[in-house]
């Protein structure tokens, strides 16, 4: 569904990512794993078409330099780390953002994307939360309306960058179950960013682990999250065992003093 | 706890119906009329004390086409409310409006609250190239606000320019402090070119602090450039709402922010260049309204654009009411009274905003 070919971006005269190839089938989830500044938010944002970029990256069967920013964003929704979150907009003002993709440069909303957004809304719980204000949601009430703002689009592809930052545990697996559900239900492509590794094990079809700006492994979760991989590239002293599924589940280990 | 919702195929379409998206809401518009109208009698009437409000009322009702009142006036008095009243109440209101948009545009594409005509470069140019007009082409009125014009736009574009090359990843902040050096180098060429032409400086320092009695010529003036402005602004509610969450975010809506920004910035520019060239150098307006209006209706551009508007041309109305009542039969320079008001204002919005990141 999505296909990304030696992709590099030069931020500040550093190659932030290198030449990073991936594959993602319709329906899949790829979670890119990798240490601070390894270049995982540039890869989202790479593939999303808001960074200038060398390389391919194919949305479907089309080549990303050949859409217009709009039929990208039909394709493509991105949830950003720290989304800037307008204050004073209502919940419902804020999904509706999510259908510019199908509103003429100068137009108005039709109903129907007003039914689309409190569809979502509603499917996400929000549907008591659509005249709140943005800024007066906790942290894990915000993460769904972004993540509604992203369905609104209705793109078969959602790149979700750290949907659990600064999320308690409870939080954390409510939003993944829930991005595991959409992706099941409407057959949506997913590649999210995630800092915890267990995590990303437990939900994910497929790991990249990137280090320094290169893919240094990719593969299933119990291939990628090895002692001597993330030992070597995260600098840390894990201990890893399987856990439910036969999915990898990863362990700090205190140093010896 | 949301398991249940979200379990299933694609939920059906909810009726739209009790979710109402942002708009300027009819209650609020029609409320904001009233008041500029209330604002404008009073204007007309301003200091004449043997024309009753409800005389006023039918004489304008007089002026209309396809319309004849009788509201008794002598002809003096009616010369006097047709020829210095009527155009005074109409470019103070056109101005007003002209730039509380102008501040909300600002404050929309830079994404920054205190951002205003003032703040960003178009009065300092407007005011060097006015100068400069008076001083070295005394004489030719005609001049002075396609000069202004000129100046405004140069000034906003430099700011713009250098906002740019001083660094994409600065975000909008850079931009406003470009403003501000372009603000303060440009005023500091005025000051060199108005010491140059001394027997000029009087003219130039009515101009300076605001001046709306240009009379019909000045509106004549201003009307097509302010249609333009005021049509394209308003047309950009929508996408100001969408910029709202960041270029980057934006961009992955599908809108080409630096685009949408251009355009906004350009018509904005043109708002302030056409107020600044009819009536001088008028503060604080552009800040003032919107917040206000804000407040009120909540910070969707699609209500904050069309009620800077209307508010804007009222509070200037009023504003330049009281700048011709409060020591007559002496008149106050307009930009004292919008500073008097606007300056303490913008202090309040700074504390508010206080540990707010722009």
């Amino acid at each position: 569904m999505i296909r990304v070919e030696d992709l590099s971006v030069r931020l500040g005269g550093r190659d932030v990512l290198d030449r990073v190839d991936l594959d993602v089938p319709r329906g899949e989830w790829l979670a890119v794993i990798g240490p601070n500044g390894a270049g995982k938010s540039t890869l989202l944002k790479a593939v999303m078409g808001v960074l200038d970029h060398r390389g391919q990256v194919v949305v479907g069967d089309r080549p990303g330099s050949s859409l217009k920013p709009r039929e990208r964003a039909r394709l493509v929704a991105y949830a950003p780390q720290t989304p800037a979150l307008p204050p004073d907009m209502t919940v419902f003002d804020y999904a509706l953002l999510g259908r510019t993709p199908y509103i003429p440069y100068l137009g108005r909303e039709s109903r129907r994307d007003r039914e689309i957004t409190a569809g979502v809304l509603a499917r996400l719980g929000l549907t008591a939360f659509a005249a709140r204000r943005v800024g007066e949601l906790s942290g894990g009430e915000r993460q769904r309306v972004v993540l509604a703002r992203a369905l609104a689009q209705q793109a078969p592809v959602l790149l979700l960058d750290e949907p659990t930052t600064a999320l308690d545990l409870g939080h954390q697996q409510q939003v993944l179950e829930l991005v595991d559900r959409l992706r099941t239900a409407d057959g949506l492509t997913v590649i999210t960013t995630l800092h915890d590794l267990t995590l990303a094990g437990q939900y994910a079809d497929t790991l990249l682990l990137l280090a320094g700006g290169r893919s240094v492994a990719r593969g299933a979760p119990a291939e990628v999250l090895t002692g001597a991989l993330v030992g070597e590239h995260f600098e840390a002293r894990v201990m890893i065992e399987p856990g439910p599924g036969g999915r990898p589940v990863v362990h700090l280990v205190r140093g010896r003093t | 706890m949301l398991a249940e919702q979200a379990a299933g195929a694609h939920a059906e379409p909810v009726p739209a119906a009790q979710v109402r998206p942002a708009r300027a809401r009819p209650l609020w518009l029609a409320g904001a009329l009233l008041l500029l109208a209330a604002v404008m009698i009073a204007g007309l009437l301003g200091g004449a004390a043997d024309i009753s409000p409800w005389q006023v009322v039918l004489q304008v009702a007089d002026w209309l086409p396809f319309v004849s009142a009788d509201a008794g006036l002598t002809p003096v008095e009616q010369g006097l409310l047709y020829e210095l009243r009527l155009p005074r109440v109409l470019l103070a209101a056109v101005v007003g409006g002209l730039l509380a948009m102008a501040g909300a545009g600002y404050q929309g594409v830079f994404r920054n609250p205190l951002a205003d005509p003032y703040l960003l470069g178009a009065a300092a140019g407007a005011g060097l190239m006015t100068t400069v007009a008076v001083v070295l082409l005394p004489g030719s009125a005609l001049t002075t606000p396609v000069a202004a014009f000129a100046g405004a736009v140069g000034g906003v574009f430099l700011a713009y320019a250098l906002g740019n090359a001083a660094g994409r990843t600065g975000g909008t902040a850079t931009l406003v402090l470009a403003g501000v050096a372009v603000t303060s180098f440009l005023t500091a060429i005025q000051t060199f070119v108005q010491q140059l032409g001394v027997e000029e400086l009087r003219r130039v320092y009515s101009w300076i602090l605001g001046d709306v009695s240009g009379g019909w010529d000045q509106v004549r003036l201003v009307l097509p450039y302010a249609a333009v402005a005021v049509a394209v602004l308003m047309a950009h509610g929508r996408m100001l709402d969408v910029l709202a969450v960041g270029d980057e975010e934006a961009g992955s809506l599908g809108v080409r922010a630096a685009r949408v920004r251009l355009v906004v910035l350009l018509a904005a520019s043109l708002a302030t260049a056409s107020a600044v060239a009819v009536s001088g150098l008028i503060g604080f307006v552009g800040i003032v309204v919107p917040h206000v209006a804000r407040l009120l209706a909540g910070g969707s551009y699609r209500s904050v654009l069309p009620l800077s508007l209307i508010g804007g041309a009222a509070f200037l109305v009023l504003a330049d009411l009281l700048a011709r009542t409060v020591i007559a039969p002496a008149e106050l320079p307009i930009g004292v009274v919008t500073m008097f008001v606007g300056a303490p204002f913008f202090v309040a919005v700074l504390r508010m905003r206080r540990g707010v990141a722009t």
